[in-house]
């Protein structure tokens, strides 16, 4: 299937090259970013009534996994505040390059730390805290403000954006998915960038920074590493940089052979899993269990949620495609043929927020209007009942999601077993088995 | 060609495992009572299940905090003070899987407060379960056609 170039039409090559309309989202974005912090700290501590959690963990997390992400890939990195103030600190400047830098020790990211095992253990920390995480508007307050303080620390310590790129929590799975969306950046002609001088892109020049998230554009293949911050757009002498509608999943045709970015995929598949169960079944003890931290019973949660992730999912699918003979080695085969985990997990994640979405999205219209539960009535809804939204479609719509993710998952198997030039079908089996564990917990 | 008519096939036969009338067994309906006692932050009993038809009565019992009780797809709730009890009654006339959920704010983990009512056999779980194994047997036979 064909791409098409979206850069072509002048309006968005001209919103995407200049600074300003950026700047706009950011502005907004930051100013809601900083407000959840404080909400966070100062609001209410019933969570359903605060901005923070309200805001952050429906509207935000809905807009992010049943939106941006699918459609978008990193869209969301392009407007996401947390860099922000860490990256015009070390810039020295909110807009264009200034003529003085400051001085920074921009030290390079050491070796072991560049790749996304930080991220997947990042994830995994506030996964086992989720319970309280998503409740408890301090909390999230605290958490928000560590990461803002985080990202700012390691732009004056590192290069470009080390936080986004090795510790972001959230950065880790929408990079791993960001591989399934319809769009991409990419350069148009390999050709203009062999011959290209100082490769402006990846080193900076006048018109803009150096790639921030530290890869070269003339060598993307794939979604996963590129914010789509479109420094590269305003810096590329030779226009050759283009944003792309292209087929869905485009990047998965070229299964990955890295540890870190299979193990993404098994921590996102079976977090999305035991969040369905302990979320959203209906079984208290467990509830209990994960939200009471530090006693008897969170230890043992942590523990067998680590052991579903580390031992028990990868485990089954390792002894699945044992069997599937080749010359290959077993770790790469692993490597590859987990790729087809990719649509799975980001149809489960679908499938579990839309219950979760469209149960408490009427929240929404009671924190706009009275954010930190102060008994304000701003817009006048503050006083909204609680009503769970279309929950006849639910059961439909997340059968449509798990199914289709599992033809999704069934399609990219068989190209990845291609690859490496496998039978498919112990990983269809599995990806089988595992929606029918899905769909029995959320059905 | 033959891959247009084969993914016709897979379609229809999808249709069919999803929409199917399935023939409901002929079960004179009950009145069913069920004791439930909420508490911060679950229901006990948690997991009800009755027959297409029965007419529900459920007794509210709330131990700590005020508790509700929501029940999606009927849309009819109730709500029990602290020590009281309250009484929801229904026809189970919708078939199928349904979550109950707490609908007073009652404490942290209050939008998780869930417990499930299944009217007659869970037959949407059947059915899901259906057409992912449709689905896989549609994938892999269209790509043993192509090759
Ligand atoms: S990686 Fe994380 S901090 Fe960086 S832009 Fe994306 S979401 Fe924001
Ligand atoms: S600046 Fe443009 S032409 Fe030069 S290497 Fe980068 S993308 Fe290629
Ligand atoms: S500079 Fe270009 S390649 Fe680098 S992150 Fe930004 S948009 Fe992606
Ligand atoms: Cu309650």
């Amino acid at each position: 299937m064909a791409k098409i170039e979206l850069t072509r039409i002048p309006f968005i090559k001209n919103a995407l090259k200049s600074r300003y309309p950026q700047l706009a989202v950011f502005i907004v974005m930051l100013i809601g970013y900083i407000f959840a912090i404080l909400a966070g700290l100062i609001g209410t501590p019933v969570g359903s009534h605060n901005f923070s959690i309200v805001f952050v963990w429906i509207a935000w997390w809905a807009i992010l996994i049943l939106v941006a992400v699918p459609f978008f890939g990193r869209g969301w990195c392009a407007v996401c505040p947390i860099p922000l103030p860490g990256e015009w600190l070390q810039r020295g400047a909110v807009l264009s390059p200034p003529d003085k830098r400051p001085k920074w020790l921009n030290l390079r990211v050491p070796k072991m730390f560049r790749n996304i095992w930080l991220q997947n253990i990042s994830f995994l920390l506030l996964a086992l805290f989720s319970s309280v995480l998503l409740t408890t508007p301090n909390i999230t307050g605290v958490v928000l403000a560590t990461m803002l303080f985080a990202a700012i620390r390691l732009s004056t310590v590192f290069e470009r954006r080390a936080f986004c790129r090795y510790l972001c929590p959230v950065g880790g799975f929408i990079g791993l998915y960001s591989q399934t969306a319809p769009i991409e950046l990419r350069i148009k002609d390999k050709q203009v960038c062999v011959t290209c001088e100082g490769k402006p892109c990846y080193n900076g020049s006048q018109a803009g920074y150096g790639c921030p998230w530290d890869v070269f554009p003339g060598g993307l293949t794939k979604n996963t590493y590129c914010g789509l911050c479109m420094e590269c757009i305003r810096t590329c002498p030779h226009d050759n940089i283009a944003v792309n509608l292209r087929p869905f999943s485009a990047d998965l045709a070229k299964p990955s052979t890295r540890m870190d970015e299979a193990f993404k995929a098994f921590i996102m598949l079976g977090s999305a899993m035991i969040y369905a169960g302990i979320l959203l079944g209906p079984w208290g003890i467990l509830k209990d269990a994960a939200y009471n931290v530090g006693t008897d019973a969170w230890f043992t949660y942590v523990a067998a949620f680590l052991a579903i992730i580390f031992v028990a999912l990868p485990g089954l699918f390792t002894v699945g495609i044992l069997h599937t003979k080749n010359t290959l080695p077993l770790k790469q085969r692993f490597a590859s043929l987990s790729t087809a985990l990719i649509p799975l997990g980001l149809m489960f994640w679908v499938a579990f927020s839309l219950s979760f979405v469209l149960t408490n999205a009427s929240y929404i219209l009671t924190a706009l209007s009275d954010p930190l539960g102060l008994g304000w009535n701003l817009f006048g809804t503050a006083n909204a009942t609680w009503q769970p939204m279309l929950t006849s479609m639910l059961a439909p719509a997340q059968t449509l999601a798990l199914v289709g993710g599992l033809i999704w998952s069934a399609r990219t198997a068989q190209k990845a077993a291609g690859e490496v030039k496998v039978s498919p079908i112990p990983v269809i089996v599995y990806c089988f088995i595992a929606t029918c564990l899905m769909l029995w917990l959320l059905l | 060609m033959r891959f247009r008519i084969s993914l016709l096939l897979f379609v229809m036969a999808g249709l069919v495992v999803a929409f199917a009338p399935l023939p409901v067994p002929a079960i004179a309906p009950q009145e069913r009572t069920f004791q439930i006692d909420a508490h911060q932050f679950a229901y006990s009993p948690s997991e009800l299940k009755v027959n297409e038809g029965d007419t529900v009565i459920i007794q509210l019992v709330s131990s700590d905090v005020v508790h509700g009780i929501y029940v999606d797809g009927y849309d009819i709730s109730v709500e029990a003070d602290p020590g009281q009890s309250a009484i929801l009654t229904f026809v189970a006339d919708k078939p199928g899987s349904f979550r109950f959920r707490c609908n007073v704010t009652c404490g942290a983990m209050h939008p998780f407060m869930i417990g499930k009512l299944t009217v007659g056999p869970n037959n949407w779980l059947y059915r899901s379960i259906g057409l992912a194994a449709l689905a896989v047997l549609g994938v892999t036979v269209s790509r043993k056609q192509k090759v």
